[in-house]
């Protein structure tokens, strides 16, 4: 007997015969027959972090998954070790006017193949995290959803109080944001697709890095 | 995919003819549980987030169809196309539908275990549409021409001499070079070039929020948004049960997830796609395929708590010596086990037999679904349907499976003692025939090997 396919089948059977006839609401009222009577969802509690200094642990956990991180006291210093880190790039872009001198201002309204030649694409952050290395970037910060992926070394700059020590943290900033795409990036690009071996620059990036403006 | 007719355990003999490529296999998936094992010791509040994450999947559950329908009324004013599939059939013709509006016979697809499900790459070849999988070893299994064998490492059966071979004949690869960082630069420069001239992407859901009728997706590798984001069209597939009430809620899960699968504290990327880019057309097909049927099953609706970290195949004693094939079905595994009966009983009839019954997988799931007590539970049901004399046979060949295999029943065994010590109905039951005509009202002091030995004489 297969009972489950019948069961299904059954159950799809007699809301038609129902006069139900899309699946959305057959699937709607199928689930609403099927499922439990209510449970309440727990709250999330605030849980204490297990680490005190959330800088240090944003710089350790980034490193260890492969990521560049730098402390810096201003602009300037970024620029510079920017321009010394990448000194053979041929393309640098960013939307963040400061860069201006290092970087180009991309048209966000081209077509985004039109970013397949960049070699360090260079944004803002509003948000890290220090548990998993992780910076959030939405749609106001980098307006081309593909840049982050495509360009082959992403810097990110942070300020050191915008790092938060957890994701409920992090959720609790961002928990109401009107975004229409965002992402949490944590280090570069990796897989271990063969034999488990660690290899940097999958599809994205091959270096990320990360620098903290210490005020 | 062909018919399966072999079962679990003449699969994993086969698998077994290798023996250092099953030891290989078996130390590997062990050694990224121990990662799992770091990650999750480093967080004090490790068991309160499961059994957060579990709670709320609880509320899920039971509030489904609400959820459902407030998802779907946001992602529709966020401009996203939604669609709904009560089957496998209506899935994919969804989408073929969709390509061909567009006049679309070529697709970049990431990771979807639902596809896996749904056979949609074979479907849309059928009808003359070509479909390349992104993910790193998907898309090495897809060119051998065989299934994912693992949920989260889709190539864990191979080794990297096979890759070679394989991009060798596929890429042209220089033959003989077995280095991961060539043969991954070379995925990455043959892939670069589907990702730019693709109109559509396909990408899986791995949390859908009710709240906002954004969705989330997950991957290392950055190769669902390098698809999306340079698609025309993105669809993204999901199985209902991948709901969850709040955008809060994801701090908990992102928590867990990538912890429980491979030890990081969480994926390289984690997008959050919410509306489609200007000039982008967005569809999500939400899919039933059996799961309201699981829902409505009070021993088993749990299983839809999964949230496809397979730390349960990583912790199986069974699975690293069997090997994902063996279990002839998309997600193969413990949770698999309990999944696919529920869409076959007698395609599947094996599977809940293809376990120890240790209980590990259920101590890993950051979800806390019972899944030992499920393969128990299926063991029941499967006996009650009229296969008891099929369940009698199949579960003497797992046991034969699990003793001629000393790693398998070594690692059992110490689970097993603290198991029947702790829930001794669970092998002490009339459907498995090891136990039926031995009294075992004691734990066995000695270890299992040698309570069996003795027990033999
Ligand atoms: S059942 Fe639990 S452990 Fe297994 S894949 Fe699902 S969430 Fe992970």
């Amino acid at each position: 007997m297969e009972a489950a396919k019948e069961d299904t089948q059954e159950q799809y059977a007699a809301l038609k015969a129902e006069g139900i006839k899309s699946s959305r609401d057959a699937m709607l009222k199928a689930i609403k027959q099927n499922q439990p009577a209510f449970i309440e969802a727990p709250s999330v509690p605030a849980f204490v972090p297990y680490f005190d200094d959330a800088l240090q642990k944003y710089m350790d956990v980034l490193k260890a998954i492969g990521g560049r991180v730098y402390l810096v006291n201003n602009y300037e210093e970024i620029i510079q070790q920017i321009e010394a880190d990448f000194a053979g790039a041929k393309k640098v872009v960013s939307f963040e006017k400061t860069f201006a001198a290092i970087a180009e201002m991309p048209d966000a309204t081209n077509d985004p193949h039109g970013f397949a030649d960049v070699d360090v694409c260079i944004t803002t952050s509003p948000l890290a995290v220090a548990e998993n290395g992780a910076v959030w970037i939405s749609n106001k910060e980098m307006p081309v959803r593909v840049l982050p992926f495509i360009a082959q070394s992403l810097v990110a700059v942070i300020h050191k109080n915008s790092i938060v020590p957890t994701m409920h943290d992090a959720y609790d900033i961002i928990a109401n944001e009107e975004y229409a795409f965002a992402i949490f990036i944590a280090g570069p690009s990796k897989t271990a697709d063969i034999e488990q071996s660690l290899v940097l620059g999958a599809h994205g990036p091959k270096i990320m890095t990360v620098f903290i403006i210490n005020e | 995919m062909q018919q399966q007719t072999k079962d679990h355990a003449t699969l994993a003999a086969q698998f077994n003819k290798n023996e250092p490529r099953v030891d290989w296999h078996d130390e590997t998936l062990w050694w990224v549980r121990t990662k799992r094992d770091i990650a999750a010791h480093t967080l004090p509040e490790w068991e309160a987030l499961r059994d957060l994450a579990s709670g709320i999947k609880n509320n899920v559950l039971s509030n489904m169809s609400a959820y459902l329908a407030a998802f779907e009324k946001k992602a529709v004013q966020n401009g996203v196309n939604v669609h709904w599939a009560a089957d496998a059939k209506e899935h994919n013709e969804i989408i073929h539908t969709i390509l061909k509006r567009h006049g679309i016979n070529q697709m970049v697809k990431s990771k979807s275990m639902l596809t896996e499900e749904c056979h949609l790459n074979h479907y849309l070849q059928e009808h003359g549409v070509e479909v390349i999988d992104t993910d790193l070893g998907e898309r090495i299994v897809q060119l051998r021409q065989e299934p994912p064998s693992h949920i989260v490492l889709p190539a864990i059966h191979l080794k990297k001499e096979d890759v070679s071979n394989t991009f060798h004949e596929h890429l042209h690869t220089e033959k003989g070079n077995n280095d991961p960082n060539f043969l991954t630069a070379a995925a990455r420069q043959h892939l670069r070039e589907k990702f730019l001239t693709r109109r559509a992407a396909l990408t899986g859901v791995n949390f859908a929020i009710a709240e906002t009728g954004e969705f989330v997706v997950c991957t290392n590798e950055g190769n669902a948004d390098m698809g999306a984001h340079l698609a025309d069209v993105h669809i993204a597939s999901m199985g209902f049960e991948k709901i969850i009430p709040l955008r809060k809620h994801l701090g908990v899960f992102l928590r867990l997830l990538t912890r429980s699968a491979t030890g990081q504290p969480i994926t390289t990327y984690s997008s959050h796609f919410r509306r489609p880019r200007k000039g982008q057309e967005m569809h999500i097909v939400i899919v039933d395929n059996g799961r309201s049927t699981q829902l409505g099953r009070a021993d088993f609706r749990n299983s839809l708590k999964c949230i496809r970290c397979a730390a349960c195949f990583n912790t199986c004693p069974v699975y690293r010596r069997s090997g994902g094939h063996s279990y002839h079905t998309a997600i193969a595994g413990p949770i698999g086990s309990i999944l696919a009966p529920n869409l076959d009983m007698k395609q599947y009839a094996d599977l809940p037999f293809a376990s120890t019954l240790c209980g590990s997988c259920s101590n890993v799931c950051p979800v806390k679904i019972n899944i030992h007590e499920q393969l128990y539970k299926w063991r029941q049901v499967l006996g009650k349907d009229g296969y008891t004399g099929k369940a009698k046979e199949l579960s003497m060949k797992g046991m034969t499976f699990t003793l001629s295999h000393p790693a398998v029943y070594k690692t059992a065994g110490k689970m097993g003692r603290w198991f029947i010590k702790n829930v001794p109905f669970v092998v002490n039951n009339g459907l498995n025939p090891w136990y039926k005509e031995r009294d075992m009202p004691e734990p066995p002091k000695a270890s299992f090997g040698e309570w069996y030995k003795k027990n033999r004489k």
